[in-house]
């Protein structure tokens, strides 16, 4: 541990992460465009259509998330909850 | 008779082996013991090779066939490199059962009849357990009993449909079938069991993270593929199993998402990527039933090579929770790389064999015109990549630093994951190495630059997703319940409400039964005096001397009565 950003590791300091964001997000767009030279071909019509895979595989996520995280209301507890009996969280 | 002996028994004979032997002779036959049962099981042709008779029924302890070589190869590769991870820090009972366990997979790949499949499927069941036990502590001691107890009963339900179907055929031979009657639909539970289908799906996340570091990477391997490689003989194109599989497709990844323990969430991950073949199987059409085969061989390898990198950090930091982890990529390079390129083709990130085998998977239900099917499997794909593909790597790995600096992974265990990890990019560069092994002919491509595409946008975009959404998957310290609470906790307390009912109703009786006893006891003490040992001056009622004239009084009533009754 260090206190200075510039002294620990290269991949975890604020430029190096601000760097990766920007090549990311470049990326993103790349897959996006490639779309423009080759033509995904769409089984069922609207997965052909330009960016369907971003926007399905964002949205898919989110919804997966915000699922898990209304579950979790419901069914985490604590982690010692079958050694105990019944205690919750 | 050689033609009967399976190439199970080689390492049946080498668990035997590894405990007497010791030293480097134990290290050879670890080693070697696998890679003789891989030759072996590359010498057995197609078909049935022996019979034998058993209870009027025609065993075929050997068959063979593609599909069936294909599994049992990659069992015997898992045994190999399970070997070489574990052979310096396993105790020896550990890696003697992991072998046998193994063996008994291999023996259930080339079970040409219910008899000889049941037989090694029960061996697993015994073995895995032990496996399970070899955790050492008392959480793995209590997981291995709710662990046997599972396996025992989808046993005994699969015992139940295997009689039903002989009795109904007149033959244990396996044949492929469709879940129709109570005979058949035993068999798929008693399957399913263990392909932790649901609602048992629960057995998996419980047990496999209690067995040690160096087990769970066996324990991964064999049982759900075991049970996958069944579906595929016995029940292809069964309808049922497509809901099956995408109900645990889409279980894994939310119980994946809500996990803290590390490898908990590569045990619900497995019951993710397990649903993508059960899914496939009951597609059932050629290319699904290779894509189940394929992603059942690609898959043992990748997670194994994720629970290795898992196990290597838990061995070298102690701890299994997100929570205390972090940062360790400083310290653990190659087990960070390797975890990734185990968490990269988990995901079927292009030019990784998660890659070229699940798409095959995909590909058969768009050819199939199940709309629903296919794009619930590639929101399934889109979440691997978030519960499995970044979240595992991201906190074990980065997240933030844990302040932990430990040792990279020794030198067995980095060849071992080295091994693997190879072997999952192979198979994403050059699938055609595996499509040859395949069951049936394959014409499938996966590098189409539509595909590619469709995935790189499907697969980074979750990335995006995961980073944005952050602060939603803070890691608690917590576990997620399941339906295994109905059981661990709703049958716990019905079970002691009875016992304390029981126990109230024993006392109320034990105190009726003592009070009567008291009562009869001193009614006979009355009348026929107390023992003789016990020293009385009180003596009965019948052993006291009465005069005479009574006794002759009592003689007058009795006769008189006598006279009485016989007149009447």
């Amino acid at each position: 541990m260090t206190d200075r950003p510039e002294n620990d590791h290269w991949l975890v300091r604020p430029t190096t992460i601000r760097l990766l964001w920007w090549v990311f997000c470049i990326v993103l767009a790349l897959t996006v465009i490639a779309q423009f030279g080759f033509s995904v071909k769409g089984y069922f019509g609207v997965d052909g259509w330009i960016g369907f895979g971003a926007v399905f595989g964002f949205f898919a996520c989110l919804v997966m998330v915000l699922v898990a995280k209304g579950l979790g209301l419901i069914l985490k507890r604590g982690e010692r909850y079958y050694d105990d009996g019944d205690s919750d969280v | 008779m050689s033609e009967i002996l399976s190439p199970a028994l080689i390492l049946f004979a080498a668990a035997l082996l590894i405990g007497p032997a010791r030293g480097h002779w134990r290290t050879a036959i670890l080693l070697i013991a696998p890679l003789v049962t891989l030759w072996a099981v590359w010498q057995v042709p197609d078909g049935v090779i022996g019979t034998l008779s058993f209870l009027e029924y025609q065993i075929e302890p050997l068959e063979g066939s593609p599909l069936r070589r294909l599994f049992a190869t990659i069992f015997a590769l898992m045994a190999f490199g399970g070997g070489f991870y574990a052979f310096r820090h396993a105790r020896w009972y550990e890696l003697a059962t992991a072998y046998a366990y193994a063996a008994g997979a291999i023996g259930v790949s080339f079970a040409g009849d219910f008899i000889t499949l049941f037989v090694y499927w029960e061996l697993m069941a015994l073995f895995s357990t032990v496996v399970v036990w070899c955790g050492g502590t008392p959480a793995a001691r209590s997981a291995g009993i709710r662990y046997a107890i599972m396996h025992l009963l989808g046993g005994v339900i699969l015992m139940v449909g295997i009689v039903g179907v002989a009795l109904q055929t007149g033959s244990v031979d396996i044949q492929p079938m469709l879940a129709t009657d109570f005979s058949t639909w035993m068999v798929l539970i008693g399957i399913l069991f263990n392909a932790a289908a649901p609602p048992i799906s629960s057995w998996l996340a419980d047990a496999y993270p209690e067995s040690s570091p160096t087990g769970s990477v066996f324990i991964s391997a064999f049982t759900t593929k075991a049970a996958v490689f069944a579906l595929i003989l016995i029940f292809p194109g069964e309808p049922v199993l497509i809901g099956v599989g995408l109900y645990m497709v889409m279980y894994g990844i939310i119980y994946a998402l809500l996990e803290n323990d590390v490898r908990r969430i590569l045990a619900y991950s497995i019951v993710n990527q397990v649903g993508f073949m059960v899914c496939a199987v009951g597609i059932g059409t050629e290319l699904a039933l290779n894509g189940a085969a394929a992603h059942a061989f690609a898959h043992i390898i990748y997670k194994a090579l994720l629970i290795m990198s898992a196990g290597v950090v838990i061995i070298r930091t102690g701890e299994n929770k997100c929570t205390n982890l972090g940062g360790l990529f400083r310290t653990m390079p190659l087990t960070a790389v390797c975890g990734i390129v185990g968490a990269l083709a988990i995901s079927g990130f292009p030019l990784t064999s998660g890659f070229t085998t699940k798409t095959m998977i995909s590909q058969a239900a768009a050819t199939e015109g199940l709309v629903a099917v296919y794009f619930l499997l590639a929101a399934a794909s889109a979440g691997v990549f978030l519960h499995a593909g970044i979240k595992f790597p991201w906190f074990v790995f980065f997240q933030r630093d844990s302040g932990l600096r430990p040792r990279d992974a020794p030198w067995n265990m980095a060849a071992a994951m080295v091994f693997f990890a190879t072997l999952c990019i192979l198979i994403g560069v050059f699938p055609e190495a595996l499509y040859r092994f395949l069951p049936y002919p394959v014409t499938y491509q996966a590098y189409v630059a539509g595909k590619v595409i469709f995935y790189l946008q499907l697969l980074l975009f979750s990335g995006l997703a995961f980073f944005l959404l952050l602060p939603l998957m803070r890691r608690t310290r917590t576990i997620s319940l399941d339906t295994d609470w109905l059981w661990r906790v709703v049958l716990l307390r019905i079970a002691n409400a009875v016992s304390t009912v029981l126990l109230a109703l024993g006392t109320k009786f034990a105190t009726l039964a003592s009070g009567l006893l008291g009562s009869l006891r001193s009614l006979s003490e009355r009348y026929f005096g107390q023992l003789a040992s016990e020293e009385s001056g009180r003596r009965g009622v019948f052993a006291r001397d009465w005069p005479i004239g009574v006794t002759a009084l009592w003689i007058a009533v009795l006769l008189t009565a006598y006279v009485f009754i016989y007149y009447i």
